[in-house]
């Protein structure tokens, strides 16, 4: 099982794997202590994240254009390498695309590429969905239905949307040759059919696999702490919490919503490094939630299973869907989402 | 002071004695349940407990293996364990404890990240067996496993004592550790 053998116990400190010093839970505590009965001297790398900065957006940017990408549930995939994509064969990604989705959608009758179908597929570049310059173009794939009338020559409704992107993929980007492009994330809207059809189209064409990317309650504590770290001028949602608790027939659901205001001055007292996160911080605070939720209702929240959270940033589920509210954080959203889905393809 | 020492008591004549302790009292029971189907030539005597220290009121066998069960996917568990830690006196550590950690199978499910409870077992010198208690056959070979640790820790092999089997068991461990 993948699980087990994690890249992260890696024997040297490795630079470029970055991903390990992520996950190490031990505390400074006993690292110290390690190092002081071996009698080396041992560089600590406790796990810690950047805090979303929230003016990653590349200026020549227009926002408009993230207003598609906002406010909408997601749902994640993970997707290895493509094989061979270009940028500048988007008419005829177009094209093979409807026809392929026409004639999945007619099983057993012969399809033209060309012919005149109800729907069209348009690909097109997102600019500025992207960490470093390394990482590749994150582009969006879009299912419009076309109107019958050749009068009318308004844009159809939007039946279906996905994109494909990768923030700081380093890890990924180093390991991977020429050939490929790397956009480990992919994000899907619309009907469950589709989802399924345009993957098999990529998978068919580029020789890469999709996998639905699921967030553990490990990662959604991470994202909620993160997500409250950020610094907002006014809060769109209350920060609410999800968890299961698993007992029969029908498991419980216990949702708790804090004011926002209150969870950032939660973190302010928790948070001691500047400008980066963590595992003991993210730790301390849930801590503090469960702790006061336990006085009041005598229930061990750190023994059920947390489900879903919900900041003014963004909101997550643990079935891998996502809902970004934020467009300033998008990319530190972005850049944490790569992060699982780099580190569920290897 | 409840503290648990591992010679304050004689040994039983061919008696093992394990003690299972977490939170998780279903799976513990199912574990116990398992354990006891398997033959052994000694008699097995199981114990569970949610937490330590232990009611000093009970008059209990000696008892020759700990088994701290932690759950990956409930904080709480590990909290529980880590608390009930201090209550063992030091020569515990010397073979006769031994750390289990369940539930790595289901990855989404998991609030513990895996590498803590390595961290733990590490810091602690005992070995740390991972198994899904929830999937049966899992379960009867992890028992096979405890009962025949247990039979170790209990003196009924001849030439292999707690301290050896440590020793070995360590050796196979991941070197990489070390670094740590």
């Amino acid at each position: 099982m993948d699980s087990y053998d994690a890249p992260e116990l890696t024997p040297r400190q490795d630079a470029s794997s970055r991903l390990k010093d992520f996950f190490i839970g031990a505390t400074p505590l006993q690292k110290r202590l390690e190092s002081v009965r071996k009698q080396t001297s041992f560089i600590p790398t406790p796990p810690r994240r950047k805090i979303p900065q929230g003016s990653q957006l590349q200026e020549d940017v227009d926002p408009q254009k993230f207003a598609v990408l906002l406010h909408k549930q997601w749902t994640l995939y993970s997707l290895t390498p493509l094989y061979k994509f270009s940028y500048t064969d988007f008419k005829e990604y177009s094209k093979l695309l409807t026809a392929f989705i026409a004639a999945e959608k007619k099983k057993g009758l012969a399809v033209e590429v060309g012919d005149d179908f109800n729907i069209k597929v348009i690909f097109s570049t997102l600019m500025g969905v992207k960490g470093t310059e390394r990482d590749p173009e994150a582009f969006l794939v879009q299912i419009l239905s076309k109107s019958q009338l050749p009068s009318e020559h308004k844009e159809g409704k939007v039946l279906w949307t996905g994109w494909f992107c990768c923030v700081f993929g380093d890890s990924l980007l180093e390991t991977v040759s020429e050939d490929f492009t790397c956009l480990p994330l992919f994000l899907a809207n619309g009907a469950e059919t589709n989802t399924a059809i345009i993957g098999t189209w990529f998978q068919k064409t580029f020789d890469c696999y999709f996998r639905p990317l699921a967030i553990s309650s490990f990662n959604l504590s991470w994202m909620a702490a993160m997500w409250t770290a950020c610094k907002m001028d006014h809060y769109m949602a209350t920060t609410e919490f999800l968890w299961s608790v698993p007992c029969s027939p029908h498991s419980l659901d216990i949702s708790y919503a804090i004011h926002p205001e209150d969870a950032k001055a939660l973190w302010d007292n928790v948070h001691k490094t500047p400008g980066e996160v963590t595992q003991e911080e993210v730790d301390l605070f849930m801590d503090c939630l469960y702790s006061h939720f336990h006085r009041h209702f005598k229930i061990h929240l750190s023994a059920t299973r947390l489900v879903r959270v919900s900041t003014s940033v963004a909101s997550a589920h643990t079935d891998g869907k996502i809902k970004i509210l934020c467009p300033k954080y998008l990319i530190g959203v972005l850049a944490y989402l790569t992060e699982l889905a780099v580190f569920q393809i290897e | 002071m409840s503290v648990l020492r591992p010679l304050d008591r004689l040994p039983g004549l061919n008696t093992a004695t394990i003690l299972l302790v977490g939170t998780e009292d279903a799976l513990l029971q199912q574990l116990a349940d398992s354990m006891l189907k398997e033959d052994c030539t000694s008699e097995l005597k199981v114990h569970l407990a949610r937490s330590l220290p232990l009611p000093c009121s009970v008059n209990r066998p000696r008892i020759d293996l700990i088994v701290f069960v932690v759950n990956l996917h409930s904080k709480h568990s590990l909290q529980s364990v880590e608390e009930s830690l201090c209550h063992l006196d030091a020569a515990f550590f010397l073979g006769k404890v031994a750390f289990l950690a369940t539930g790595a199978g289901r990855d989404s499910h998991c609030s513990i990240h895996r590498n803590t409870v390595v961290k733990l077992a590490h810091t602690y010198r005992s070995p740390l067996l991972f198994c899904d208690l929830e999937i049966e056959d899992f379960r009867a070979a992890m028992a096979q496993r405890l009962v025949r640790l247990l039979q170790i820790c209990a003196g009924h092999v001849p030439g292999v004592s707690a301290l050896n089997l440590l020793s070995l068991l360590r050796g196979s461990e991941n070197p990489s550790l070390e670094d740590l």
